[in-house]
């Protein structure tokens, strides 16, 4: 099945209560295929055709305050549209599970694949996991609710994958039987739910400066946690599924490793591919597949990227003004490590621009023959 | 305030808006003249808080200062000029 499908097929077995919904290129066969199962009468979620995506994350947030599991699924113009209430969710500290297939924003309109979108929303205080394959997304998406929902977490939940790439081309996935999902997920039980008639309760409040530092901090504290957390709940989908989800990946990472790209989602495919040829010419590279972005792990990362002497970081973003999203996060990562490590910035894949073999060897020749420059540099670029 | 706040800002109370003392944020409230008032009710329609009130027997328009913010708009609207603006 496609991402898009396999994101569907996640949502169907977890049956969320309430699936408010919007189409936009490329999550659309997500909702679109969520739809067609309701339809078919497969399951009881309520769909609400919302007028925009504002109004979609609007519901979501009134239905997940009531109590309900809430899930919807968007991309670029529409996850911008979201914006406001992105915030409103994450302060709010409601459980919402989203699927996002990366898509460009605007302007110039462009349909296809960069991380523009949920990059540009990093600091809405939603957690964010990025996708590799469609089996990723499935597996991602179930997770994605179990952790959201944890009592110490309480936070909206971001998974992404590459909007056409992995959203729209066809991969073998493995699914669960539904019971095996559903008993996973277990049952939603909100403990603040509008709906309770236990204590009276008002959502949504005014907090003037008097209160509002201390509710950030309780906020970035359950985002810290999920860190932990993240932990506990990937190990036990592992159980079922036999499938490991860590925070990153490492492929061909050891002791002997020279040089390293550290990248997101699917373009860390074909750097493996191309990583595991080199190495059959005896060349020490190496990939470390960033998943969980959100909250990132800077201390887990750390202690195995200190000792990598050089390290290429492949931003599918710009971040106008600043330097990309990622090689800032490992900058950070690297910043008490106390180590010299070499890290050449690269941005690529702008606007669905092909990542091609021969782009990921010219980094690896650039890392090992000692090229760098505190330049951002492009690849795939027609200057 | 008595209630708890539980993550996310949710407050186990509702309505308790009327605890905020806005009256506090006017540097002037509202005067009325009981003598030359008429009992038109004007200022009770337009004040935008809801906080002028003309009590039971009609003869008394009470300013509730707790939630006057000042704004003026019952001192201007007064058909008789009845209101005026005290400094606090």
């Amino acid at each position: 099945m496609t991402g898009g499908e396999a994101a569907a097929e996640a949502m169907r077995q977890i049956e969320p209560g309430v699936v408010p919904v919007y189409p936009i290129t490329p999550q659309t066969p997500i909702v679109e295929n969520f739809a067609f199962f309701q339809a078919s009468g497969k399951i009881k979620t309520e769909i609400i055709t919302a007028e925009s995506e504002h109004s979609v994350m609007s519901a979501a947030v009134g239905a997940a305050a009531a109590g309900v599991r809430t899930m919807t699924a968007t991309s670029s113009a529409g996850l911008a549209l979201m914006y406001e209430i992105l915030g409103v969710a994450s302060g709010m500290r409601l459980p919402i599970v989203m699927n996002v297939a990366n898509r460009a924003i605007s302007a110039p309109l462009n349909i296809h694949c960069d991380h523009s979108d949920t990059i540009g929303v990093r600091d809405a205080g939603w957690i964010q996991i990025f996708c590799e394959t469609a089996q990723e997304v499935y597996d991602s998406t179930i997770l994605a609710v179990k952790l959201a929902e944890h009592p110490e977490i309480l936070l909206p939940t971001m998974v992404n994958q590459d909007g056409f790439i992995t959203s729209h081309l066809l991969e073998n996935v493995e699914i669960l039987p539904d019971s095996a999902v559903k008993s996973f997920v277990g049952e939603y039980h909100y403990p603040y739910s509008l709906l309770s008639q236990d204590e009276s309760k008002t959502f949504g409040t005014l907090m003037l400066p008097d209160f509002l530092f201390e509710t950030k901090v309780a906020q970035a504290e359950a985002m810290r946690k999920a860190g932990e957390i993240y932990e506990e709940v990937v190990a036990e989908l592992a159980k079922i599924t036999e499938r490991e989800h860590p925070k990153f990946e490492l492929f061909q990472v050891d002791e002997n490793t020279e040089a390293v790209i550290v990248t997101m989602s699917s373009a860390a495919g074909t750097a493996k591919a191309v990583a595991q040829k080199l190495a059959k010419k005896g060349q020490k590279v190496g990939v470390i597949k960033i998943k969980l972005f959100r909250p990132f792990p800077y201390d887990e990362l750390r202690a195995i990227l200190k000792d990598i002497k050089n390290i290429a970081v492949l931003d599918r973003v710009f971040s106008f003004g600043s330097v990309p999203a990622l090689y800032s996060e490992i900058i950070q990562t690297l910043h008490h490590a106390e180590t010299s490590n070499k890290v050449q910035s690269y941005v690529f894949g702008i606007g669905g621009r092909d990542l091609r073999e021969a782009d990921i060897k010219e980094v690896y020749n650039n890392l090992q023959s000692d090229k760098f420059s505190p330049e951002t540099k492009y690849l795939n670029f027609n200057s | 305030m008595k209630a708890k706040i539980l993550p996310g800002g949710i407050i186990t109370e509702g309505g308790n808006s009327v605890s905020n003392k806005t009256g506090l944020w006017a540097a002037r409230h509202a005067e009325v003249d009981q003598t030359k008032c008429i009992k038109c009710h004007t200022c009770v329609a337009y004040c935008p808080e809801g906080c002028i009130e003309i009590e039971g027997d009609g003869k008394n328009v009470r300013v509730n200062e707790d939630f006057c913010k000042g704004c003026m708009v019952c001192a201007v609207e007064c058909l008789v000029g009845a209101i005026t603006m005290k400094a606090k």
